[in-house]
């Protein structure tokens, strides 16, 4: 499972194959996290504000009820639940959001591979300049495989996706692709002709 | 009446059991209340502002075990603002400069500093039992001072504390010469841990029988100390992710195959399914399993643990269970006694995770169940006839329904009929949680019914006053009332203003009760402390002259000897 352990202290040294809009070398400054001040009445409703648009009105009030049914995010102390237990939570989800769109890059012919961050990026485009830049050094040229290829290239870039097919990168929305992408590979060669040839 | 000797009469009172009878005994005349007294051993303050600390110390000088409670329960959700009070220092104090001989300390939500712990750790030379649970204002420096200055310690238990972590070095200032430890919890720690002191302690301490680790804590220092102490009884896993290398797997296995006398399993940190199976060898012996914590793991393979824990008494679990896999429980689980179903998705608006079908499937499965809490996204009233028809034996009955005010989805009646079964068929019942729509109609029901009643608590319930004084009527064994966001107001709480000196305390916040009404009940009791909590914003004007109309957002009302409270911030006026 792709970023399973969350390990504080960052075994697998995914800071070094972190992709980064910059030269390899320099710091590109940190993601800020997400204050969380716990306990303070307003935390408790900026967290609750941000639910507001996810939760739906509870029941249908056809049947007149004088009391109209409470949108869940905007109530404090509800539900019932220990802080202790929100908290642990609260800081596995953040981890897991933040591990959960990292995959491994791999390219046919190179010695290892690479890994990125899916969410960073808001598009094909992007990532394709960032898979470009990752690979420059294999003497890559422009890839192919996506919107607008370009027909010198010998590059094809797939994905394999839950079911664990391998799927051409490009074909479905931006936000559908990075939730059902587990890795990327870039495929080079005649394997790569073919799957730029099929429709 | 015939006159034994003191020490006899001492005797007597020693098969007295309970609190309760203690204090009893202790009013029939003068030398039955001295005798009591100078032979008491352990006492028990459900409120820390009942009573100043000073006056238990000079009544039970002999104390050697001391249980106190401190914020009111709603703190556990946030209602109560974070400095209210409940302060550890006085009593230990109290106790350092009057009980020597103190040996046990039990203190459940209250503000414990580190240096009251340093006080606690010096002064009392035969100290042997600290258990913290929900409190706060310490860190790990005051976890080293006990840790180096109590020579005798058994039982360091600390349960879902906010401790701040000042570094991993509290472990090791066990001295090498401390071998007693029977009991160490220290699971809610959030920060490192020295593998090699925890390997050592547990090494040196032969007659360790409950161990609860923290997150830091890795398989392989896991595996190491099962190794090392495979007599535990009680054991809570550090971090729960076995990597994929087939050697640490099968060692961890292994090691848990030798502890023969593994009873009760949680931790489970981060735990993912393909690491459940290193547990199977032992699931057959277990009384105690507390997977709320291992949201990773679905149903499936919950499903394949639990089916081999045929032993279980006592149940902790996440809602992803799943009715069908509470079906399972009800199947295999028949010694199940406890049974909590935690949400694993707090805001709702999610997959259906358990309902009703759940919940009287296990009703229907395990007859000794007695304790529940059930976190849920509907319930019946067919559903909760029946289990009340099944489980005639529940002591403590909570339901939380996560949506506030959700009526029965099938009749889109409210909840009153399925609670007053629960109420009516449960004689026994002392503790009781109400959710969904309800009506005073239920009230009724519990005023009726729940002679045996001790905790209430009732959220966005009832229509009018009516509803709370059906409560404060009926329930003869009542001590805590705590209610928000309903309807009730001045003329529900003037009512029976002598009820409140019968009970430990009551809280109300959102409700109606207005700051008029506050004063009326403070001027009639004087023997009460009526505390309005206003907690206002840095943004909000605090108001020169708040009306008597006005109301009041929450308010805390208990019995007390000791007068108003001299510890009480701005935001809190006792009237």
């Amino acid at each position: 499972m792709e970023g399973g352990a969350t390990n504080v202290s960052d075994p697998d040294n995914l800071k070094a194959t972190e992709l980064r809009l910059g030269l390899p070398g320099t710091d590109a400054p940190e993601k800020p996290t997400p204050a969380n001040p716990r306990g303070s009445k307003r935390a408790l409703l900026e967290a609750n504000e941000e639910f507001r648009g996810k939760s739906k009105s509870p029941e249908a009030d056809s049947n007149g009820q004088e009391a109209a049914p409470i949108a869940k995010a905007q109530v404090v102390g509800w539900p019932p639940i220990r802080s202790y237990r929100k908290n642990s939570f609260q800081s596995r989800k953040v981890e897991a959001e933040a591990a959960g769109f990292l995959v491994k890059v791999s390219m046919d012919g190179a010695p290892y591979l690479r890994k990125i961050d899916l969410k960073v990026y808001k598009g094909y485009k992007e990532l394709k300049e960032a898979l470009e830049n990752l690979f420059k050094c294999f003497s890559l040229g422009e890839l192919s495989g996506m919107e607008g290829c370009n027909n010198r290239s010998e590059y094809a870039i797939t994905y394999e996706d839950r079911d664990g097919d391998w799927m051409l990168v490009g074909d479905v929305p931006w936000e559908m692709f990075i939730s059902s992408c587990k890795r990327l590979r870039i495929m080079t060669g005649s394997e790569a002709r073919g799957m730029r040839s099929s429709p | 009446m015939t006159y034994f000797p003191e020490e006899v009469v001492e005797h007597i009172f020693d098969f007295l059991a309970t609190h309760r009878d203690r204090n009893t005994v202790s009013t029939v005349c003068k030398t039955w209340y001295r005798v009591e007294r100078l032979s008491r051993r352990s006492v028990f303050v459900g409120n820390c502002y009942a009573v100043h600390p000073e006056r238990v110390v000079a009544r039970f000088p002999g104390l050697r075990s001391l249980t106190v409670k401190g914020k009111p329960h709603f703190a556990d959700f946030n209602l109560v603002p974070h400095d209210w009070g409940g302060f550890a220092l006085p009593w230990i104090e109290a106790a350092a400069r009057g009980c020597p001989g103190l040996e046990e300390l039990r203190m459940k939500r209250m503000v414990v500093s580190d240096e009251s712990l340093e006080l606690l750790a010096r002064s009392f030379p035969n100290f042997k039992v600290l258990v913290l649970i929900s409190c706060e204002g310490f860190s790990t420096d005051g976890l080293a001072a006990i840790a180096t200055y109590c020579r005798v310690l058994r039982e360091l238990d600390l349960q879902e504390n906010e401790v701040e972590d000042r570094g991993p070095q509290w472990l090791s200032c066990f001295p090498d010469s401390c071998t007693s430890l029977v009991s160490l919890n220290f699971a809610c720690l959030k920060g490192e841990v020295n593998a090699g002191s925890l390997e050592r302690l547990v090494a040196r301490c032969p007659n360790l029988r409950t161990l609860r680790l923290s997150r830091a804590v890795s398989v392989d220092t896991l595996s190491k100390i099962l190794a090392r102490a495979p007599h535990l009884v009680d054991l809570g896993t550090g971090s729960f992710t076995i990597d994929h290398r087939a050697e640490a797997y099968h060692k961890v296995m292994g090691n848990f195959i030798k502890c023969k006398s593994l009873r009760s399993l949680s931790g489970f940190w981060d735990a993912a399914p393909h690491c459940l199976p290193a547990v199977y060898p032992i699931c057959g012996n277990l009384t105690g399993l507390n997977l709320s914590y291992a949201p990773a793991i679905q149903c499936a393979d919950l499903i394949k643990l639990i089916r081999q824990c045929s032993k279980l008494q006592r149940l902790w679990i996440l809602d992803c269970i799943g009715d069908k896999g509470l079906a399972v429980v009800a199947n295999t689980c028949k010694e199940l006694q406890e049974l909590r179903v935690f949400p694993s998705d707090f805001y709702g608006g999610g997959i259906a995770a358990v309902t009703e079908e759940g919940l009287v499937a296990v009703s229907s499965g395990c007859p000794k169940l007695n304790s529940l809490l059930y976190f849920c996204n509907q319930m019946t009233n067919a559903a909760l006839i029946t289990v009340a028809k099944n489980c005639p034996h529940f002591t403590r009955f909570r339901l939380c329904i996560l949506d506030p005010k959700k009526p029965d989805p099938v009749t889109n009646q409210p909840l009153d009929e399925g609670f007053g079964a629960i109420v009516q068929s449960c004689k026994d019942l002392r503790r009781l949680s109400l959710s969904g729509l309800l009506t005073d109609r239920v009230f009724l029901y519990i005023g009726m019914y729940a002679e045996r009643l001790e905790m209430l608590s009732i959220a966005f319930a009832g229509d009018s006053d009516k509803g709370m004084v059906y409560v404060l009527n009926g329930c003869k064994n009542l001590r805590k009332l705590e209610i928000r966001d309903s309807p009730f107001g001045d003329a529900a709480l003037l009512e029976d203003v002598g009820k409140y000196e019968t009970m430990r305390s009551l809280w109300m916040s959102s409700c109606d009760v207005t700051l008029g009404g506050c004063k009326a009940l403070a001027a009639k009791m004087p023997g009460l402390n009526v505390e309005v909590i206003n907690e206002m914003d840095e943004s909000d004007e605090m108001e020169e002259n708040p009306c008597d109309l006005d109301k009041v957002e929450k308010m805390y009302v208990y019995r007390t000897v000791a007068g108003p409270r001299n510890d009480a911030p701005d935001f809190v006026w006792t009237l």
